[in-house]
């Protein structure tokens, strides 16, 4: 259907795309679950909370778990070595994902408050370890990964889980966090009312300007602090997928080099710094909807930020830069990402529109007269 | 490193095993939410709107634990498999990423729907979201499977020297692969009688009570229905059709029936028996003549190869196999002649049982004979675990053909709940399709032994470069953290068991009737 190097560059935007709707959808039943035990002491407003993201949780979450076969399928090898070499991070990523669904569907079953209260705690950690490790991750990513590949590629990482940890990985970390949390509050200002509308509120205003600062901090980091990796030559670009085909330098500045090269792509980090802004200007103004669209496109600009300066490098190697896996070598074969593309063009379109359908069907507030009158569907 | 291997294999047998309790019930339980619904839709009787909300709701607390437990799977291949992951990740990745966009979504979608969607959605909407989650999770069971079946019996793939690995040559082959097709059928409608055991036990347990007794009539006829349907096909649609392609599967079915020569056609059954691996023969068999034969190959003149008949190949293969890895050596270290590569396109097929050498000898092609002669012994499964797992599994399956066939009948005949022995049989016979699913996955996974793809990429090849450290912590964790979770959910499913349709708060059933009455005699 389409050339092997067009096919290499649509998985890299498609998997892009995956992970863009999951910080979107799960951004905000994950936000939703951090501010959980915070934001409120009231069992009732709790209910109310995780009544706005019950109906959709599940369907958010499989951008994560499609995302992540995706991965699997489109970048085996990338698959492979960052899911082995980040064995402890996957695992606690891991360990904190179990307990959102069990927290989400179990915690209403009963009534006894410890309980519950129990189950909020849970669910709180199953939302804000997440986007931390995820944050952590990509600062790793834009570090340099420490591995190797042998002569028949299998990898290995050399470092341990506690050289994940460094001043930058865990600002990004914090960022993510934040990003997250902001996506839930917009989302809770839009879906509740009173009360609880007023403090996610003020939250998303607090918020706001510290994601633009902390971003700020970010790209300033990457720009004068860290070494971007840099192709200085590759072999075909539709040749069969083998790492060690290339050669790759490391140079101050090199994750900038896709600016000057296409400065249109300038404004993935500008309205980056802006959207975020913007939110908390539009939930000044009591613009809820506005106050979603705009963290919602916040993270799009933030994650296409990071597709731009790491382009073409998935994952770099801070040992043997010249084994880094680019869009082009480490792919799927041409007919697995054919079929793969045929599948996403099919079916993409119909999840977004049953998707939406959802949500439209869910539309408006939810207080606590909604919940008084429907106890039969609030399991 | 052998450590590396058994822990990982432990972790993935323990996760892949709990995360098949739930799954299974998931799978059935949806399609009798759908005909229960359908039943309300078309009749417009609240008891059956009550039946679906009431069992929709057990099926919510099963389905959290099947997401939760499916996710693991999802991780450990990257994490505990890396290179299989790897070197298969071209073909076993896409049937994963298509279940991703054509399956899951649209399950998990309209799960949320079906919960919450009661006062929103019309009675139509309603029922179409329920049956899009029944079609979507069966969906999801047939691009796991044709994963699966690939590992089985891999077609439509071929090795490429230049990116080490499994490339796909054929996405038809793949999935219309009859090992696939056969696990699908097998597989999905074992899942539907563990859905309806369910419902058959627990509305026994109202009935034994003598409490909800309409409520519990009509959900036990359906039960018994769907479940006699589904063990039937389990039964007649069993698995072993797949067994003739592929010398894995030839294997599993020789081990399963400890059957170590190859016997003249029809080979007689060998019902009981204690397979002994080190002398390879079977001790104290009791024989069925012509019976095996029948099974596996539905012939009287087509035979069954024994064990030591396949063992005798795999030796042949492995020294093809050396031969083949010594070139594949060439060919990465630069030399890529003409002559090279078309000397390895020649016994390239054999280079998974090349690697079955690792093992033993780091280097392949300098093996002994004695090496050569230990891989040979090792590329068979152990045959007495298989024998006794498969006669567990079948034992299982035909205790259930009677439960559901005399369910069936005292349906039919309109005498559900007269006999209470009988009751009390369907009550406690709730484990059954568990056994059976679990010992039957035993088989299909430990069959496929040494291999992780059959004939292609040996188990102990597969790992990650991990330690055993970080291994043993994932296992003492993940132990924990599911055994907990166990807990909580049986002491849930037995609360709302126990309550019943009372727990829908409509005012209707036993418990809150208790409750009025004794707030009328107040």
């Amino acid at each position: 259907m389409f050339e092997y190097e067009t096919l290499r560059m649509i998985w890299w935007v498609l998997i892009s795309v995956l992970l863009i709707g999951f910080v979107i959808t799960d951004g905000f039943d994950m936000g939703v679950g951090t501010l959980l035990p915070f934001i409120t002491k009231k069992d009732e407003e709790r209910r109310i909370m995780l009544r706005t993201i019950a109906p959709h949780w599940e369907g958010n979450q499989v951008w994560l778990v499609t995302g992540a076969a995706a991965i699997f399928a489109a970048w085996p090898s990338v698959y492979a070595t960052a899911f082995s070499g980040f064995y402890v991070a996957m695992m606690l990523t891991l360990f904190a994902l179990f307990f959102r669904p069990v927290g989400l569907e179990y915690r209403n079953k009963i009534e006894d408050p410890r309980w519950r209260y129990s189950w909020d705690w849970a669910i709180f950690a199953g939302s804000t370890i997440p986007p931390i490790v995820f944050g952590v991750a990509f600062a790793n990513l834009l570090e340099g990964v420490p591995y190797v590949l042998n002569e028949f590629l299998q990898s290995q990482y050399k470092g341990g889980f506690l050289d994940l940890f460094n001043p930058f990985s865990l600002l990004v970390g914090v960022f993510s966090l934040v990003l997250f949390v902001l996506q839930g509050s917009t989302w809770l200002q839009m879906k509740t009312e009173g009360d609880l509308r007023a403090r996610a509120r003020r939250i998303t205003m607090v918020l706001g300007p510290v994601a633009t600062i902390l971003f700020a901090i970010a790209g300033l980091w990457v720009a004068y602090g860290l070494n971007g990796y840099v192709l200085t030559s590759i072999g075909d670009l539709s040749g069969p997928s083998n790492p060690f085909l290339k050669t790759v330098e490391l140079q101050a500045g090199g994750w900038l080099l896709n600016y000057e090269k296409y400065p249109v792509t300038m404004l993935a980090p500008l309205l980056g710094l802006l959207f975020p802004l913007l939110a908390a200007l539009a939930s000044k103004y009591n613009r809820c909807g506005w106050a979603f669209f705009t963290t919602s496109l916040m993270q799009v600009a933030v994650l296409s930020t990071f597709a731009v300066s790491t382009f073409p490098f998935i994952l770099s190697s801070s040992i043997d830069p010249n084994i880094s896996f680019t869009v082009w070598d480490a792919t799927s074969s041409e007919l697995t990402l054919n079929i793969m593309s045929i599948t996403a063009a099919i079916f993409l379109p119909i999840i977004l529109l049953y998707t939406s359908w959802g949500y439209f069907k869910m539309f408006g507030r939810i207080g606590k007269e909604f919940m008084a009158k429907s106890q039969q569907s609030s399991y | 490193m052998d450590d590396i291997v058994d822990l990982s294999r432990f972790q993935f047998a323990m996760t892949a095993m709990y995360h098949f309790l739930f799954v299974p019930l998931t799978l059935g339980l949806a399609w009798m939410l759908a005909v229960m619904e359908s039943l309300y839709v078309m009749t417009k009787k609240e008891v059956y709107k009550d039946m679906t909300q009431f069992w929709g709701k057990l099926f919510g607390i099963n389905f959290a634990l099947g997401v939760t437990t499916g996710l693991t799977m999802e991780f450990q291949f990257g994490t505990n498999w890396a290179y299989y992951s790897h070197y298969v990740g071209d073909i076993f990745g896409a049937p994963l990423a298509i279940e991703g966009m054509m399956a899951f979504f649209l399950e998990s979608t309209f799960v949320g729907l079906f919960f919450f969607g009661w006062d929103r959605l019309s009675k139509l909407q309603h029922l179409m979201a329920t049956w899009l989650v029944a079609i979507g999770s069966s969906m999801s069971a047939l691009w796991i499977l044709i994963a699966n079946g690939w590992m089985q019996n891999p077609v439509g793939a071929e090795f490429n020297y230049v990116t080490m690995r499994m490339e796909m040559t054929s996405f038809v082959d793949l999935i219309l692969n009859p090992v696939a097709q056969v696990k699908f059928v097998h597989t999905v409608a074992g899942s539907y009688v563990a859905g309806a055991m369910f419902v058959l036990a627990i509305s026994s347990y109202y009935l034994l009570k003598g409490r909800d007794l309409s409520f519990a009539k009509r959900s036990f006829a359906i039960a018994a229905a769907f479940g006699l349907a589904g063990i039937i096909s389990t039964l007649v649609l069993g698995d072993e059709s797949g067994y003739e392609v592929g010398d894995v599967q030839k294997s599993k079915l020789a081990a399963i029936e400890s059957e170590w020569d190859t016997q003249e056609a029809p080979a007689s059954f060998t019902l009981i028996g204690i397979p002994n691996q080190a002398e390879q023969r079977t001790d104290y068999a009791i024989k069925i003549p012509y019976a095996l034969g029948l099974i596996a190959t539905r012939s009287l003149d087509k035979q069954v190869i024994g064990l030591k008949d396949l063992m005798k190949s795999h030796k042949e293969r492995i020294r093809n196999g050396m031969i083949a890895y010594g070139l594949l050596e060439q060919l990465r270290s630069g030399d890529t002649s003409d002559q090279t590569v078309a000397a390895f396109e020649k016994v390239k097929i054999d280079l998974g049982y090349g690697l079955l050498l690792k093992k033993y000898a780091p280097n392949v092609v300098d093996a002994t004979e004695a090496q050569i002669q230990q891989a040979t012994d090792d590329s068979i499964p152990g045959v007495a675990p298989m024998f006794f797992a498969f006669r567990i599994m079948v034992g299982a399956g035909i205790a259930l053909l009677g439960i559901f066939l005399f369910a069936f009948y005292q349906s039919a005949r309109n005498r559900i709940g007269h006999s209470k022995f009988f009751h009390r049989l369907c009550l406690y016979g709730l484990p059954l399709p568990w056994i059976a699913i679990e010992s039957g996955w035993f088989v299909a996974e430990y069959g496929r032994q040494p291999w992780a793809i059959a004939e292609i990429l040996p188990t102990h090849m597969g790992v990650s470069s991990v330690s055993s450290n970080q291994v043993l912590f994932s296992i003492i964790s993940i132990a924990t953290f599911y055994l907990v979770l166990l807990v909580i959910e049986i002491f849930l499913m037995f609360k709302f068991s126990r309550m019943g349709p009372s727990s829908l708060n409509t005012g209707k059933y036993h418990f809150e009737q208790l409750e009025n009455k004794i707030v009328d005699n107040h």
